[in-house]
């Protein structure tokens, strides 16, 4: 494992600049991984007779917490490792169930400089499966104004996200 | 459902609840389990120096929050179900909405949770709207916003949900 992966720097976005998009074929494997990773033992996310019969769904779902964790790696996917996420603001709108293939897509909403090494790059993304879409998410996420710059290394005081 | 919410429920609104030191310490175990589970190659949750140089150690991914903060499946002396987020629990229970789901979910991140932080969380009831029908069925949204900080008493992050308590409008219209 390499640890020289490369960064994206704040000056080379541009407002609506989209990201690569991200596909994956979900499977209740996927949906249970992410539910034991983020603690969550709530059955709707590892019993489909409990999706079913108490829930009204067709089956176990994505929960919400394994939605911000794929949202992270897709923007650090783009951004690199030196981004910095500041905040992230999820809407569900629908279910993602075993058998769906989501669709992870997105691009620049703004950039704002800032005076601390860094810019803020306000990023709408959603995650679709076919034409229907499941969530909706803002996240802001700070990039390095130059190679000798860390947004890790902010003071907190002076991270205002 | 109730029709008109309880003055004891709407005293609630705003005040710090629920404050907790996390059961567990941040640990690698959990942050391997969510990069695997998201196949996230970030190289700060698997290469060593990597974190040393950019993040001045290891850390956690910040998506991971609240994950910190659910209790253990079952732990000694423990009775029932042992459940995250009680002041969610607490509405459906108070405003006698049998389900519920997240709607929105909106997270702050502050400095970087490290590995063997031990957090502390209070969780804050925000608002509860008027009765709302979706097809779902009919309930009322709600927002509880949980703040978080590590043992040293900095801001790590804040993680707020709105959530919609509800009867299934099949069960709400049987006999």
């Amino acid at each position: 494992m390499t640890s020289a992966a490369p960064s994206r720097l704040f000056g080379t976005v541009t407002e609506g600049e989209a990201l690569p998009p991200l596909s994956h074929a979900v499977t209740a494997t996927t949906v249970v991984l992410g539910a034991v990773a983020s603690r969550d033992w709530r059955p709707m996310h590892h019993d489909r007779d409990f999706a079913i019969q108490r829930n009204g769904l067709r089956d176990i779902f994505l929960n919400t917490p394994s939605q911000a964790s794929w949202m992270e790696r897709f923007i650090t996917d783009w951004s690199g490792p030196l981004g910095r996420l500041g905040r992230m603001k999820f809407s569900m709108k629908d279910s993602i169930f075993p058998g769906d293939t989501m669709v992870i897509d997105g691009h620049v909403l703004a950039v704002t400089a800032t005076a601390e090494g860094f810019g803020w790059v306000d990023l709408a993304l959603a995650i679709r499966v076919g034409e229907r879409l499941a969530s909706n998410c803002q996240a802001r996420l700070a990039l390095p104004a130059t190679d000798a710059d860390n947004p890790w290394l902010c003071p907190p005081e002076s991270w205002r996200p | 459902m109730l029709e008109t919410i309880p003055d004891s429920v709407l005293a609630l609104i705003g005040q710090p609840q629920y404050r907790e030191v996390s059961e567990i310490e941040v640990e690698a175990g959990y942050i391997y389990n969510s990069c695997a589970a998201t196949q996230n190659a970030n190289p700060l949750f698997w290469d060593r120096a990597a974190a040393e140089r950019i993040t001045g150690g290891p850390i956690a991914p910040p998506s991971m929050l609240s994950a910190w903060f659910r209790p253990h499946f079952w732990r000694p002396g423990a009775a029932g179900e042992q459940k995250a987020l009680q002041a969610h629990f607490d509405l459906k229970r108070l405003l006698e909405l049998p389900e519920a789901i997240i709607a929105d979910n909106e997270m702050v991140f502050g400095v970087p949770v490290r590995i063997g932080d031990r957090l502390q969380s209070a969780q804050v009831v925000r608002s509860i709207s008027e009765p709302k029908t979706t097809r779902l069925g009919r309930g009322r949204f709600w927002v509880v916003e949980v703040n978080m900080e590590n043992q040293l008493g900095q801001f790590v992050g804040s993680d707020s949900y709105t959530a919609f308590g509800y009867t299934r409008t099949d069960q709400a219209a049987a006999p």
